[in-house]
């Protein structure tokens, strides 16, 4: 903690300690690992992280990033289930100025549904199958409201209204399977929404939809934002979603945090390796160009072996310009370059400038 | 011929491609696969799944054919059809001159070397308890092959080709990577040295970073072996990248078939300019042209009972009354691009005495911005004006005034809906 | 979901059908084909030192002479609509649903069955909610806490009642607390009769029995709420906040226990054909034990019709579990 301190007030991040205000949501030096017979899965590794209400935070990374526990750990969800009985979970969960890491696990649950609410990716397998898709509304509404059924069951059928779908009194009493993928999603959000939760956070919400629906449940997370006013954090592995809809972006690698800051600069002005290669990888439906897509070598690290130093750095192109090794020893820490900007990189800032403007932009 | 140009302008960087006029690889004429419903007491049939409803196209040879669609739309029966894995309901394929349509088992036997598939999931297509080995071998043993050198150097050199160690050879599938395993399932296509391969989905299961890997690798053993793809996805980006030219498809039926470029850039079938305005763009400048989306209402309808007349008009905010009758045909409007739209975009229009608006097509019409329908029907008139200076240039000048009309009026009707 | 109920049950009634023809062919075409000539056939039916007339009397009786279809149905008339035994000196009518007649003991076998089936029924039923309390219980508590000592040590005794034979574990708790400690009788009372009576003798079948059923269950509910508890609407109703026990009972057990109720009904269904080991070994007058008696007196015509009321009854639990399945999981009324 002290040490965090430090590096935090280094970079000037506002902490309770200097009297500004907490962030909303304020995640700091947060680790989730897991014990497995085959070593400890390091699946978060220290993330930080503070998001206002009112405001999209998107998290990218690929799988096995550490993306989806990250989410899961705020809600208190990690413990929960057959991996999570010897989590060892550390750091600190500040939301609305109360501390999640060191609650119990019943006041996290009194929290979860209605301060902070989740949706899921696919909305078929995260439905009971047995329940009405009303029923299961209902019921997340009367977990924390002492209402009687009808009163609950008004509530549902408004919400249903209200994330748009039609004849919501009669669709009430559908089961999932009933549904169509488009309208499960939009059930879930109106799930998601029943007790006006202040966090909301979205797991590749749009992964299992086709691409006329995914801009339709955007569109749809973008106004009910606005209408709510909560707090959002999307999980996604798609650029093009956290462009469309994030204020910041935080992107993960092997479970920490590799940079993150506003929208317009991780795409405009990325820092860091990983960052470019995912836009390099990236085939883009706005250009007409047919050279290659430049994609990262290598595979994506084991959480539980993550190698020494920079995590990416096996896959890095840029490995050796930081002299004597330093990539493989030393773990980067997470600076601020400017403007709510943090990288994790060994790279001197004029190499980033360098790389990217003459190397990897034009390639883009 | 204008689209040999296209052509040869975007893939100059590709090896050279033969003469569109040469005769196609493969040619499918009124495909159809129809999966029959059946329901109640006596498990009657009712209905069927109209899966793939009456489809032409062809594939030239070296070309790589995108096919892409919404969930649904019939694109993954459609590479199952023409790869043989289903038998179709009616029409015709064709592969290289022979009529592969009926074909049994036997009979399919030496297509099945020329013909390969690649599937989506590459964690259920390889077998958990059979080496590497024996996957990528397995081509070799079901038709009698036996390659020079040996089956295990022949495995050996597929291995490196596709970018794995010929080390791999005796270790399992679960102690590979998604994207490895992909390079596995191609490495076993390509076995045989196939003429042409039909990859479903084959990057969608897979990590952005491996993706661009898997689609580099595929491109390349394109220029090596002179392949021939279809490929198949929903993702319009990859699509774009990858493809000569591209199908979309919707309920069973294309929509639209042109070269690449001509469909990104001027898209004539209003589902194809709503399916791509749709797709996320990873630049957060273009957010604040979120004026470009146009949203589509609702789902996409059951292909047990399809939309009479055009299959899109229940969505489409063009549609009017021929386009509940009448189903339009895939014509080639301009060369390289076919287009089975009654109003298409970016063009003239085909039934300019028909314009009043359907009234789904005036609500679908609420969720499109109205710098789009202007936009639109500019374009419209400047194409008609152009390819029709003389006579008809007046009629052209009317339609666009009547869409214009349409749109000052949709906006006047919209203000009241908007607080 | 009535065409579902109608057509399940149609489906259930040809399945009856097959089953008759099914035991219809092991009782009367295999012989044949093995070579037995009606003589033969009809010896078995009568036991040591028949006379002629009696032969002659069986064959007339039961087609034995007449062609395959004949006999099949006429088997199937005295099912539906009785029978009427011409025994030579006497004529004795068998009223449907007539399962036969023994020659041996000049019995209809039916009645016997009817005479017999509250036995079973009660070892049966009272053994069921014991194994179903006990074993889903247990499976559940290790599921949620699987590796402790608790799951490790349930799971010890599960394997435990699967191996031990019914004949040790019976005798065993037989010899000790009702011929040493006296506490439990051994002549069935019927519930009618005197209540208590009833579950007194009962309770040592329905212990053992239960033991081996509970293990079984319980190693059935483990897995399967394993697997549930990882299932994505899991995580949703986590995530609403339901309270754990909740998400357990509410959204974890009836999904978990779906599959259960295939087994249960077979199980079940089987059972009230004869739990032919428990009935022998507590001496309960049941259907099981008849046909033990049946088979060692080697009369065939009580074999034939516990063989069917068996049949009759997996089948009617099976049409049970299909409609069951249907009021629990709405996805099944769609096919």
């Amino acid at each position: 903690m002290t040490e965090l301190s430090k590096t935090e007030a280094a970079v000037g991040e506002p902490t309770p300690a200097g009297g500004t205000p907490r962030a909303f949501l304020d995640v700091r030096d947060l680790k989730v690992h897991f014990p497995t017979d085959d070593g400890l899965v390091k699946s978060v590794d220290g993330l930080s992280f503070q998001l206002e209400k009112g405001k999209t935070l998107g998290i990218v990374g690929e799988s096995g990033s550490g993306k989806s526990v990250t989410s899961l750990a705020v809600l208190g969800l990690h413990r929960l289930g057959n991996r999570g009985k010897n989590v060892q979970m550390s750091g600190e969960i500040w939301l609305d100025g109360k501390e999640l890491v060191s609650a119990s696990p019943d006041e996290v649950r009194r929290l979860r549904g209605r301060e902070m609410a989740m949706i899921f990716q696919d909305p078929l397998s995260a439905m009971h199958p047995y329940y009405t898709v009303g029923n299961q509304i209902v019921e997340a509404y009367r977990v924390h409201n002492k209402v009687d059924k009808k009163t609950a069951r008004k509530r549902a059928v408004e919400l249903l209204d209200r994330v748009g779908i039609p004849e919501p009194a009669k669709r009430f009493d559908n089961y999932p399977h009933e549904f169509s993928g488009g309208m499960r999603q939009r059930a879930m959000i109106a799930m998601a929404l029943v007790n006006n939760p202040e966090l909301l956070i979205a797991d590749e919400p749009t992964t299992a939809l086709d691409v006329t629906v995914q801009a339709q449940i955007l569109d749809l997370i973008r106004d009910l934002q606005k209408e709510f006013g909560s707090a959002v954090i999307i999980i996604t592995h798609d650029l093009g979603v956290v462009a469309e809809i994030a204020d910041d972006i935080l992107v993960m690698y092997g479970g920490r945090c590799v940079e993150r800051g506003p929208v317009d600069k991780i795409f405009y002005e990325p820092q860091h390796p990983y960052t470019w290669g995912l836009l390099g990888s990236m085939p883009r439906i706005d250009r007409a160009q047919t050279d290659r897509l430049i994609p990262v070598k290598g595979q994506p690290p084991s959480l539980i072996n993550v190698p020494s130093g920079c995590a990416f750095h096996p896959r890095c192109p840029y490995e050796d310009v930081p002299e004597g090794g330093v990539t493989r020893t030393e773990r980067p820490e997470l600076r601020e370059v400017g403007g709510r900007h943090h990288v994790a990189c060994h790279l001197s800032q004029e190499d980033r400038s360098r790389i990217w403007t003459e190397e990897i932009a034009p390639k883009l | 011929m204008s689209e040999t140009e296209t052509r040869a302008g975007t893939s100059a960087a590709r090896t050279e491609k033969p003469a569109a006029d040469e005769k196609p690889l493969l040619k499918v004429e009124g495909l159809v696969k129809h999966f029959p419903v059946k329901k109640g007491l006596l498990q009657r049939q009712v209905g069927a799944v109209k899966a793939v409803d009456g489809i032409d196209f062809e594939v030239r040879r070296g070309e790589t054919l995108g096919v892409v669609g919404e969930s649904g739309c019939g694109k993954s029966t459609m590479g199952r059809l023409i790869t043989r894995l289903l038998e179709p309901s009616g029409g015709k394929i064709e592969f290289d001159g022979t009529d592969i349509t009926h074909l049994g088992t036997s009979g399919m036997r030496p297509l099945r070397r020329d013909v390969q598939m690649i599937f989506q999931d590459p964690y259920g297509s390889l077998n958990p308890r059979h080496t590497i080995g024996t996957i990528v071998s397995a081509p070799f043993r079901l038709q009698g092959v036996e390659p020079e050198g040996g089956v295990k150097k022949e495995v050996q050199r597929l291995l490196e080709l596709v970018g794995l160690s010929p080390e791999h050879y005796n270790r399992y599938p679960h102690e590979f990577s998604g994207g490895q395993r992909q390079r596995i399932g191609i490495a076993r296509a390509l076995a045989l040295k196939p003429r042409m391969v039909v990859a479903d989905e084959p990057v969608s299961a897979l990590d952005v970073s491996i993706q661009a890997q898997v689609v580099n690798l595929m491109d390349d053993l394109q220029d090596e072996l002179g392949l021939t793809y279809v490929i198949i996805a929903h993702d319009l980006s990859v699509v774009r990248h990858v493809s000569d030219r591209v199908a979309v498809m919707y309920l069973g039926k294309i929509v639209e078939l042109a070269d690449r470029d001509a469909l990104y850039t001027s898209p004539m079938h209003p589902y194809t300019k709503a399916l791509m305005s749709a797709v996320p763009i990873p630049d957060p400048k273009r957010r604040t042209a979120k004026s470009e989306r146009i949203l589509l209402r609702g789902d996409v309808p059951s292909p047990i009972a399809p939309p009479s007349g055009c299959r899109f008009h229940t969505r489409c905010w063009k549609a009017t009354q021929i386009c509940t009758t009448t189903e339009p045909p895939l014509a080639e409007l301009r060369p390289g691009q076919r287009v089975a739209c009654h109003h298409p975009e970016n063009f003239e229009d085909q039934q300019p005495q028909d314009t009043v608006l359907l009234s789904v097509a005036k609500e679908a019409a609420a969720l499109v911005a109205d710098e789009v329908l202007a936009e639109s029907a500019q374009t419209s008139a400047a194409v008609a004006a152009e390819r029709e200076p003389e006579a008809s240039g007046e009629a052209a000048e009317t339609e666009a005034e009547a869409s214009a009309e349409e749109v000052t009026k949709k906006s006047a009707s919209k203000e009241p809906e908007g607080k | 979901m009535i065409s579902y109920i109608i057509r399940r049950t149609i489906a259930a009634l040809l399945l009856l059908l097959v089953v008759t023809a099914v035991t219809f062919g092991i009782f009367f075409i295999l012989p044949k084909l093995a070579g037995q000539t009606p003589d033969q056939l009809a010896q078995q039916y009568i036991g040591k030192n028949p006379t002629p007339e009696d032969i002659a009397a069986v064959k007339r009786n039961l087609g034995l002479d007449q062609p395959v279809y004949v006999q099949y149905w006429e088997f199937i008339k005295g099912i539906v609509s009785g029978a009427t035994y011409d025994l030579g000196p006497s004529t004795v009518r068998c009223d449907a649903p007539c399962f036969g007649y023994s020659f041996k003991d000049h019995i209809e076998v039916w009645p016997q069955l009817t005479e017999r089936l509250p036995v079973t029924l009660s070892l049966a039923v009272g053994a069921a909610v014991l194994w179903l309390v006990g074993g889903i219980a247990a499976g559940v508590v290790s599921a949620l806490k699987p590796g402790s000592f608790f799951d490790r040590s349930a799971m010890g005794v599960a394997l435990a009642g699967v191996s031990l034979p019914m004949f040790f574990t019976g005798q065993l708790a037989l010899l000790l607390f009702s011929y040493k400690l006296e506490i439990f009788g051994r002549t069935y009372v019927p519930f009618t009769e005197n209540p208590s009576q009833w579950a007194n003798t009962l309770f040592l079948p329905w212990c053992s029995l239960a033991l081996l059923y509970s293990a079984i269950y319980a190693r059935l509910t483990r897995s399967g709420m394993l697997e549930t508890m990882n299932e994505d609407f899991i995580r949703t109703a986590r995530a609403k906040g339901l309270r754990e026990r909740k998400v357990v009972v509410r959204h974890g057990l009836r999904a978990a226990l779906t599959p259960l109720v295939t087994v249960f009904g077979m199980d079940i269904g089987l059972l009230l054909g004869g739990a032919v080991i428990t009935e022998t070994v507590f001496s309960l007058h049941g259907i099981g034990e008849y046909a033990v008696q049946a088979i060692t007196a080697n009369d065939l015509p009580p074999i034939l019709g516990v063989t069917l009321l068996a049949a009759f009854f997996v089948v009617f639990m099976n049409l049970v579990v299909d409609l069951l399945y249907a009021t629990i999981d709405p996805r099944v009324r769609l096919s």
